[in-house]
């Protein structure tokens, strides 16, 4: 059996190798969670472009067993934030990512989606998603190269090779909150800065006067 | 007839099939895991499975593929560094989305500036790997790397990349892109040569100008 | 250029010489300041003008239209680029309009294309469009505060009006943008906003602005019923969003939403510099980025008047053509994704395209961000050598070998194919007159039999020199989209032999001194290119400046939508996804 199983803390006669495997449960589960990731089909912007290369058969990602790209957010694993993130895109972000089953991950992938990228300037960009989601995994390059992509998976497999079935926290007691969603308004509102907002976001803006640098 | 168009459909699918097979065959074995065959597997020539068994073997970047940028450093045989970057700004202003930062130094008793950073910083989050900031620097200080495997676990510490971070020897680069490195070595030392011609000359000048006003005292 | 001087008679010599200004005597006269062209229209002539331009003088497409904030005249401009499908150059027509109260005629009735390019404006400058049947923001959502191409309108980020900003260098002073906004994000909120008494406007008036039938006493009792299509799903090709009236499950309306990825292109690009938009030209239509340089390389070149070399020229068609090549295998292999041939045929689309990208890769740099063109040349001439083998060999190896049996192994497995058949004959009818009243563009309007293309139209580069066919077919429906696609890789592969046959071996590859802030002279330009997706165009103005005054791109992707609904009406819930992909969208470029 796969040797990635093995527990090397119990060591198993060499002559009962082939035959037996001793693992923690701990080690299967993430095992068998690691090599299942489905992520979502989810293309935001360009890297959406080469996410889907890295799904094509020259990077493959089946060899992964993440081919599974799922249209739903109920049955996927895996957000894969695959480009710039808009004001008028975010509130459906995070619903989708609400919708999302336990244990779920996110990876941001490309400057845009970790913290605004080029267009981090404009007036539509949230920078970064990390703004409203948990981001797993970040993935730098403007767009990762499919190679590059596949790195930050490797690296979200590690995560989870970390985690332990009796500290995650989609076994607990408390169910896992959802995340508030954004509000269109004359600009995005976040409803966790109601206090916030409340207090401060009708005040003048310095940098918004005109006339003024 | 209704369905041939399907067949033959179905007839190209099989071919990749057995091309696939067919070609595992022609390589004996030494298909995967193998820089020789890789490149050969990836080229116009290449026939059956395509895949690039990352990460055990990795596609090769051309030597002008562009990712993050570097800046690069001689090391002295004394240990010692010397910093290529003069702190001019060009890269800075070239810069589209703005993602370089540079503090100038300057000396501490005349205020002058100093032709060196005392801090670099470049937020890869806002980089666009556009390559202008080696393009346009006039003194080969920054180069796009090669290093595409940077995914991490936490930005908002890591992904502003400061002179540490940044900072690579020229041998690195020399490594990673060969003929460009040749190509500036050579049109630099053509320039010193250049340089050191108009020197002589005007030294010679000098010092012809020198004997002859000796002579006419 | 106050309004009322609009009447005034033109100079002697033009009136003589211009049948333009004879014939519409006293509604518009030539555009006289320096570097512009075209000719200014009174606002409340604009109509008849434009059918008169329609009717009588042939200019019977309507290219683009955009909007210019002349701050200091106080006035917003309007620019109609208009042209005949029979060829030559574009007409170009402006409107003036006072800032403070700006309401123009929309020329909806008169050139259906204008529809959403109207819109736009409405969203990004204000102008109010009479007559338009849905005039309401269409890249930004209702209830969006300001308008933000104004030019003294300032995003949350806004550091200076113009790049490169002061604080990079020589203090150097590091920090991210949200850490100056007082909520941490990307966000400004205008003076007096109330959060607590405040109410998030709501899709009402959208869905009730579809056109839903009932069943009309119909033998089968159906219901009409609204149903959102994305913008996350896995059909629509990135994040748009199709709102659908149905009866049953026939369309009886369709509204398409975007701006789910309007990234500030505009706004950005009258901030950078001329050089910095190079760049970010790339991430428009992120499939061709190479077309998509070339187009915006020809808008400034024409205001600088540079010459380009030789070698150069043919290295941008070849890198265009190959762009072709690339974008329609792509097209291709998620059209058939769309009609539930889900993968195979795209995958071997993408292998195809692989090797196209390396070429990219090793010339440019950058598998799908080329930034390869600049101002008078190319960035960096050939590599020697690509995988081990000499590049030109490579290149050639795909052009005659590789390419064409890729198209060919496409064309055997889907062309005769009866599913593909039947999903595609007969479905999203386009004719000819319609193509060209909703100034659709590239194979959409060649697929419906108007042979127009750019290349042959308007040649530019050395296009006139090379021998191409231009492909056209006469149904007009999703069946003759696709098979478009294969025609024209099959010319672009020929373009790309004749390229590689007549290219100088050596040669210079830029005409210029390499720098890194170019001056521009004075004027507007409008360099429009046939990339893969149809007509690109880019409108910049500038003042004389190291930047662009204004910066627009007619994006063929975000015009070709306006006749989607129109396409989709009578046809089924599943044709609308495979009429949206043999339009072959890309996000990038619809909401830019």
């Amino acid at each position: 059996m796969d040797n990635e199983l093995t527990n090397p803390e119990i060591p198993v006669p060499d002559e009962l190798q082939s035959a037996v495997t001793i693992t923690s449960l701990d080690r299967i589960y993430n095992w068998g969670r690691r090599s299942s990731i489905w992520p979502m089909v989810f293309g935001l912007a360009c890297c959406a472009i080469e996410m889907i290369c890295t799904a094509a058969s020259r990077f493959d990602i089946a060899r992964f067993g993440m081919e599974v790209f799922r249209a739903t957010p109920r049955q996927a694993d895996l957000m894969i934030v695959s480009g710039t993130v808009t004001k008028k895109m975010a509130p459906l972000i995070v619903r989708l990512f609400n919708q999302m089953p336990e244990p779920k991950y996110v990876l941001a992938m490309g400057a845009c989606a970790s913290g605004g990228g080029p267009f981090k300037d404009g007036y539509n960009v949230v920078s970064g998603i990390d703004k409203f989601l948990p981001v797993d995994v970040y993935v730098p390059g403007c767009p990762p190269t499919p190679q590059a992509l596949l790195h930050g998976l490797i690296k979200l497999q590690q995560k989870i090779d970390n985690q332990s079935i009796k500290a995650v926290r989609w076994y607990g007691q408390q169910t896992s909150e959802a995340v508030p969603l954004p509000v269109l308004g004359p600009d995005l509102l976040d409803p966790r800065q109601h206090a916030l907002l409340a207090q401060q976001a009708g005040q003048p803006n310095e940098t918004a006067e005109p006339g003024e640098a | 007839m209704y369905g041939t168009g399907m067949l033959r459909g179905m007839g190209v699918t099989i071919k990749h099939l057995v091309d696939a097979f067919v070609d595992d065959l022609r390589f004996l074995g030494q298909r995967y895991y193998n820089a020789g065959s890789l490149n050969a597997r990836q080229g116009t020539r290449g026939r059956g499975v395509f895949t690039v068994q990352y990460p055990e073997e990795k596609l090769p970047v051309p030597e002008r593929f562009r990712f993050i940028p570097f800046l690069l450093y001689e090391a002295n045989a004394d240990g010692s560094t010397d910093h290529r970057c003069t702190s001019c700004g060009i890269c800075a202003k070239v810069c589209p989305p703005q993602c370089i930062w540079i503090e100038r130094s300057s000396d501490p008793e005349t205020g002058r500036p100093i032709p060196t950073p005392t801090r670099f910083f470049i937020d890869i989050d806002i980089c666009m790997n556009c390559g202008y900031c080696a393009e346009y620097c006039p003194f080969d200080a920054i180069k796009m790397d090669h290093d595409y495997e940077l995914a991490s676990y936490e930005r908002i510490e890591a992904h502003i990349f400061d002179k540490d971070r940044l900072d690579k020897p020229v041998e690195y680069y020399a490594g990673i892109r060969p003929t460009e490195y040749v190509d500036e070595e050579n049109a630099r030392a053509e320039e010193d040569a250049k340089k050191a011609a108009r020197k002589a000359a005007a030294a010679k000048k000098k010092s012809v100008g020198a004997d002859s006003k000796a002579a006419a005292a | 250029m106050a309004a009322q001087e609009i009447g005034a008679a033109p100079s002697e010599q033009t009136a003589v010489a211009d049948p333009i200004v004879s014939r519409f005597e006293g509604a518009l006269r030539p555009d006289e300041r320096k570097g512009y062209e075209g000719y200014i229209v009174a606002a409340e002539g604009l109509p008849e003008v434009a059918t008169g331009l329609r009717d009588e003088l042939g200019y019977d497409y309507l290219s683009s239209v955009t909007g210019v904030d002349y701050l200091d005249g106080g006035q917003l401009e309007v620019v109609y680029h208009a042209y005949q499908t029979s060829g030559g150059p574009a007409l170009n027509l402006k409107v003036q309009v006072d800032r403070e109260n700006p309401v123009l005629p929309s020329l909806v009735s008169v050139y259906p294309g204008a529809d959403f390019q109207e819109r736009e404006i409405f969203d990004m400058y204000g102008v109010r469009f009479e007559g338009h049947p849905n005039l309401r923001r269409i890249l930004m959502w209702d209830g969006f505060a300001g308008h933000p191409l104004r030019k003294d309108w300032r995003e949350a980020y806004y550091e200076e009006e113009n790049k490169p900003f002061d604080s990079r260098w020589p203090t150097g002073d590091v920090r991210r943008s949200e850490a100056a906004n007082r909520f941490g994000k990307n966000v400004i909120y205008p003076a007096g906003f109330d959060f607590e008494n405040w109410t998030p406007e709501s899709d009402e008036s959208l869905y009730a602005s579809l056109n839903k039938v009932g069943s009309n006493g119909k033998t089968l009792q159906t219901d009409s019923l609204v149903v959102n299509m994305g913008p996350q799903h896995p059909s629509t090709h990135g994040v748009f969003r199709m709102v659908v009236a149905l009866d049953g499950e026939t369309i009886t309306d369709l509204q398409p939403v975007m701006g789910y990825l309007h990234r500030s292109h505009e706004k950005i690009g009258e901030r950078n510099t001329f050089l910095q938009n190079m760049p970010y030209t790339d991430r428009l239509d992120y499939l061709s980025s190479m077309g998509n340089n070339l187009g915006y390389a020809l808008a400034v070149e024409k205001l600088m008047g540079v010459q380009v070399p030789e070698r150069a020229e043919y290295l941008r068609v070849l890198m265009a053509e190959l762009t072709r090549v690339s974008n329609h295998m792509w097209a291709i292999g998620f059209l058939l994704n769309d009609m539930g041939a889900f993968q195979t045929p795209a995958l071997y689309a993408i292998r195809a395209r692989e090797l196209i990208l390396d070429v990219f890769e090793a010339t440019a740099g950058s598998r799908m961000m080329c930034n390869y063109m600049r101002f008078g040349g190319v960035a960096r001439d050939l590599p020697e050598t690509l995988r081990d083998e000499n590049t030109l060999d490579f290149i050639s190896d795909l052009a005659h070998n590789r390419l064409p049996a890729a198209i060919d192994e496409l064309d055997r497995f889907l062309t005769g194919n009866e599913i593909v058949r039947a999903r595609c004959i007969g479905v999203g009818v386009l004719p000819a007159e319609k193509a060209i009243a909703y100034s659709a563009a590239g194979p959409l309007l060649r697929a419906s039999g108007v042979p127009y293309d750019l290349r042959r139209a308007e040649p530019y580069s050395i296009y006139d020199r090379l021998d191409f066919k231009v492909c056209t077919r006469s149904n007009g429906d999703v069946y003759d989209r696709y098979v478009i696609r294969i025609d024209e890789m099959r010319e672009s592969v020929k373009i790309c032999q004749q390229a590689l046959r007549d290219m100088p071996a050596k040669g210079e590859i830029f005409s210029r001194k390499p720098q890194y802030n170019v001056r521009v002279p004075e004027g507007e330009s409008y360099g429009r290119v046939e990339n893969p997706k149809g007509e690109l165009g880019y409108y910049v103005v500038s003042t004389g400046k190291t930047n662009p005054y204004r910066y627009h791109v007619r994006a063929p992707s975000f015009i070709n939508l306006t006749v989607l609904g129109e396409m989709c009406k009578g046809h089924k819930v599943a044709d609308a996804v495979v009429i949206l992909g043999s339009i072959d969208i890309v996000l990038g470029e619809v909401d830019r």
